[in-house]
């Protein structure tokens, strides 16, 4: 663990903290002799940049002459782009009435008359809020894009579950795609798939795959070896094992993997709309960027109602008792809605009826302004306390360091938490991001995502002690917490545009909102943890509560608070990096300017790999607890 | 059954079972014969099965009993290649099984030997009546025919009634009846148990061993029976293999281990099983001393010395024990108290030899 070149003089015994403060001392030296030195200040027409771009350009220029593209990526292009057609003229076909009516005799049948009518409601919601043609591409998209993920995601978890060799080459994989910002699937899909719907289905397919496999290949290698060996025993293949048992007794878990794949999808279809896949994200986007939220909170709205209604449907399904066969009764209502709604398809028109909707658009922008208006004093004031205590002398710090300084700071810092592979890899992406021209941006992004982690932290420890500590808060938290997770990501970013406008701080608001939740319940969970014999034997030797908490609870529950702190890292980043379109600037911003102006793609695409390479970084540095679990896959595990 | 003695239904020789990815190396090598532990410190590899050879004939209920980790359940494994041997060879009924191709291997799961496991490995989203058919279905056989065939099995385990229930609305028992007719389904030859009754309370336990005798008795299909409960062992059992770390320390009949075990280790295990329970007059008795009446009753040498006690108490003459119609010996009254009281146990017989001598031979 010694990474400090303090010597101990002999005879003499230093206290514990001596070596880290003097390390910490050394470095502050040295920052104060080389400040402004050695940095790497922006450029946006870095060479490297510019090669991007003339690459984007040259790839335009031959997409329908080069084999690559004429043989095999315009052919899945042209495949997915069908496929989502498909899905698109099914429910255009179905109308309003009859995606009603089908989507609740779905519901009911998964769920009964509750889930029925959620589904009912939450898809004549869409009408109601203005959003059915958009609503409609969504859940096409989602639909494409889940299919998809499904069509590859299961088997290859089913081949993971079955082979420890197949498992350990895709779990390294699966890491790291699932600390990839949403922001950097774009640019590199926009390169080989074009944009439009394909390009956004594909994208979306690619960030919602990991579940996919993940709890496939959980459910499979969780079935019952006895059973496996039993259907040996008779003589059975290995296909007859795979689809009479392995198959059928992992089907409960695998309801959960496309949930999963679904919550992921919805989250990421939105972001899409950058490389110009349609629906409900360019609302939203289109609100984002102009600061409007009366315009994206329908959009925002809807979304939610999207994920709430395929949530609660798909953990009917998950949830089924074993053996329940579905009633009559329930079977003649599904029936009857299907029926009722393909039949009044002729019937009824076929446009969404403009009386029937809600604008509620200038409401919610007045409601804003006078927010903006009248908190101006308290929402400013902790803006700028924000900004001028944490991000400004933090941001000036990080920026006027010289890189090797930086370099050898997270170096040290990765070892001390993490171990030496570890902290070799952090090293190595803070190297390439240098190396990318994107430092500056790069150390701007960590700034405010080290703000945001802190306070992040910080609500959730205490958030998540109190839970622990007090059932009834517990008790009253967990389906605030559950909700929050059900949310798609840029939701968020709603209020917090709401109430501090496009500033930096917009963006540190909405992932402090978003990653709070995971924090809280991991801590939490891991106060919990803590077997009940120790803390007996704590109180029975007469601790008071704080030393309980101190001295047992905190120190057990360590692994639970490091892994708390690396999801909390990893789910701000990503946050950080979409609130690029709020005002964050750095890298998120220069990632949005790449979609918009083609001459910067360069610049995107570039910015969008330095997310991930800080996203890896971070996430090695914060690596200490050694099996994770992966930020998004919430719930469970 | 119309089989001569001496072709037996399964006939295994010089089987060995390593675990561990140099396992041929330390096969032929004389790290074969260091002892588990040292043999797991040395090479990481361990010896499940060390050189088991035995024969079980037809019709017979083979028992092998071991403590957990003896490797009993390994070598069952090994007997249709669930596990597959290092090395030895497997005959059932005259076939190869090491030899055999994949799809034949299938051939002779699926239709001339089937196993018992201790879990039930039941399928939960299948009917009982589909899990009983679930052999038959994998071979092929259309839906009328095996659900037929599995309604007549299902009433001979004693499921009647039970066809459309799913395995987690029974009892532990009733589920491995399902298990045991899932594996008697597909009218196999022979049937592997391994540990079936150990997940059970001790009253059903008792049970279905009862239930097993009976079908035996009914069906007289050859069984190899893996346990490591003593009493279960000694009530099934024509005859038991007592292993440990991966050999056969002893194979005899229920008999001939109590009253001779081989060595420390089986003597250890049989101390406490009563042994007026289990030994025949054959091990007591002893030759007429000079002037001894020999008018008193007669009973065959493989009476059960428990049985025998009626008979002494009726009459105060010696019994005379007797193969047929030669005497063997004889045992009075004072040598039963003193058996039965303990008192042989050391070197106590009336005749100064302890019991673990060899046994009358009584043709």
């Amino acid at each position: 663990m010694s990474t400090t070149a303090v010597s101990t003089p002999a005879g003499l015994r230093l206290p514990k903290w001596a070596a880290p403060a003097g390390v910490a001392a050394l470095f502050v030296v040295a920052y104060l002799v080389f400040r402004g030195t050695g940095t790497l200040p922006h450029d946006k027409e870095a060479p490297q940049f510019l090669a991007v771009t003339d690459l984007r350009e040259w790839i335009d220029d031959h997409r329908n002459d080069n084999p690559l593209f004429l043989y095999f990526l315009n052919y899945i292009r042209l495949f997915v782009g069908s496929l989502y057609d498909l899905f698109q003229t099914v429910m255009y076909a179905l109308g309003w009435p009859g995606l009603i009516g089908v989507m609740g005799a779905l519901a009911w049948l998964a769920g009964g008359w509750r889930t029925g009518t959620l589904a009912i409601a939450g898809v004549s919601a869409f009408g109601v809020l203005g959003l059915w043609q958009s609503s409609v591409d969504t859940l096409a998209l989602v639909g494409v894009a889940v299919l998809l993920s499904l069509a590859i995601g299961i088997p290859l978890g089913v081949w993971a579950g079955l082979s420890d060799r197949a498992r350990r080459a895709i779990t390294p994989v699966l890491d790291v795609m699932q600390i990839m910002p949403t922001f950097a699937y774009l640019a590199p899909l926009a390169l080989f798939f074009h944009i439009g719907a394909p390009a956004g289905a594909i994208a979306t397919m690619i960030y919602s795959i990991p579940p996919a496999i993940r709890i496939t290949a959980l459910a499979i290698s969780q079935v019952s070896p006895t059973a496996v060996e039993a259907s040996a025993s008779l003589g059975a293949t290995r296909w007859q094992t795979l689809f009479k048992v392995h198959l059928p007794l992992a089907r409960p878990t695998m309801a959960l993997a496309v949930n999963q794949t679904i919550m992921m999808a919805l989250s990421m279809v939105v972001i899409a709309n950058l490389i110009a896949a349609p629906g409900l994200g360019g609302e939203i986007l289109g609100g984002l960027s102009r600061a409007q939220v009366g315009i994206m909170l329908p959009a925002g709205v809807a979304i939610v109602i999207m994920a709430v209604v395929l949530d609660r449907t798909l953990t009917a399904v998950a949830h089924k008792e074993p053996h329940a066969r579905i009633g009559r009764g329930d079977l003649a209502v599904a029936g009857v809605l299907a029926v009722a709604g393909l039949a009044l398809i002729p019937v009824l028109p076929r446009t969404w009826p403009e009386n029937l909707t809600v604008n509620f658009v200038a409401q919610v922008n007045d409601a804003v302004h006078w927010a903006e208006s009248n908190w101006y004093a308290v929402t400013t004031f902790i803006k700028d306390l924000v900004s001028h205590s944490l991000l400004n002398p933090l941001q000036a710090l990080l920026t006027s360091a010289p890189w090797w300084l930086v370099a050898l700071a997270v170096l040290t810092v990765a070892w001390r938490v993490s171990g030496v592979r570890p902290a070799l890899t952090a090293l190595g992406c803070l190297l390439a991001i240098a190396l990318l021209g994107t430092w500056e941006h790069a150390m701007q992004t960590m700034t405010t995502v080290a703000v945001a982690v802190l306070v992040t932290l910080l609500i959730g420890l205490l958030l998540g002690v109190a839970a622990a500590r007090s059932p009834r808060f517990s008790a009253v938290q967990r389906p605030i917490l559950d909700a929050a997770q059900t949310m798609p990501a840029f939701v968020y970013l709603l209020p917090a545009l709401a109430l501090f406008g496009t500033t930096r701080f917009t963006a540190i608001f909405a992932s402090i909102i978003y990653a709070v939740p995971p924090v809280v319940r991991l801590v939490e969970d891991g106060i919990k943890a803590v077997p009940g014999t120790v803390v007996e034997a704590a109180t029975a030797a007469g601790s008071t509560r704080g030393q309980l908490l101190w001295k047992v609870q905190l120190p057990m529950a360590r692994r639970a608070i490091l892994l708390a702190a690396n999801q909390g890292i990893v789910m701000t980043l990503a946050m950080v990096v979409v609130g690029g379109l709020v005002g964050a600037g750095a890298l998120g911003y220069d990632v949005v300017v790449g979609f918009s102006q083609r001459t910067d793609f360069g610049l995107g695409l570039v910015a969008g790999i330095a997310t991930v390479l800080l996203g890896v970084m971070l996430d090695r540095i914060t690596q200490g607890a050694d099996r994770r679990p992966s930020p998004r896959k919430r719930k469970f595990i | 059954m119309g089989v001569s003695p001496d072709s037996a239904a399964i006939a295994v020789a010089g089987l060995w079972k390593i675990f561990g990815s140099r396992a041929r190396k330390v096969l032929d090598s004389d790290d074969r014969l260091l002892d588990p532990a040292a043999l797991r410190e040395k090479t990481g590899c361990t010896a499940a099965v060390r050189d088991v050879s035995f024969e079980v004939r037809p019709g017979e209920v083979f028992v092998v009993m071991g403590l957990s980790g003896s490797g009993k359940s390994t070598l069952v494994r090994c007997l249709t290649r669930l596990v597959e041997p290092t090395a030895g060879e497997i005959r059932i009924g005259g076939e190869d099984i090491g030899a055999a191709s994949p799809t034949r291997l299938r051939e002779i799961r699926r239709h001339r030997v089937s196993m018992v496991f201790q879990h039930f490995g039941l399928l939960p989203h299948r009917k009982v009546i589909d899990n009983v058919a679930y052999g038959l279905e994998i071979q092929g056989v259309a839906r009328t025919p095996r659900h037929a065939r599995a309604a007549e099995i299902l009433s001979l385990v004693g499921l009647d009634g039970y066809a459309e229930a799913y395995p987690d609305q029974l009892s532990g028992g009733m589920q491995q009846r399902v298990g045991l007719g899932r594996a008697l389904a597909v009218e196999p030859q022979v049937m592997l148990f391994d540990e079936p009754f150990s997940a059970l309370d001790p009253l059903i336990r008792r049970d279905m061993q009862a239930e097993v005798i009976r079908l035996h008795r009914e069906v007289g299909k050859t069984m190899v029976f893996i346990t490591h409960d003593l009493s279960e062992a000694l009530k099934l059992g024509e005859r038991i293999a007592i292993m440990r770390a991966g050999a056969i320390v002893q194979l005899g009949t229920a008999e001939e281990l109590v009253g001779a075990p081989a060595d420390d280790y089986v003597a250890d295990f049989v101390r406490d099983v009563p042994r007026s329970n289990v030994l025949t007059l054959r091990w007591l008795c002893r030759d007429p001393e000079p002037g001894e009446p020999l008018d008193g009753p007669a009973l065959p040498v493989t009476t059960i010395i428990k049985d025998a006690v009626g008979a002494a108490s009726a009459s105060s003459r010696p019994i005379r024990v007797v193969a047929g119609d030669e005497l063997v010996g004889v045992v009075d009254r004072v040598d039963l108290l003193s058996f039965l009281s303990g008192a042989d146990t050391g070197a106590g017989a009336r005749n100064g030899t302890a019991l673990t001598r060899a046994p009358r031979a009584g043709t």
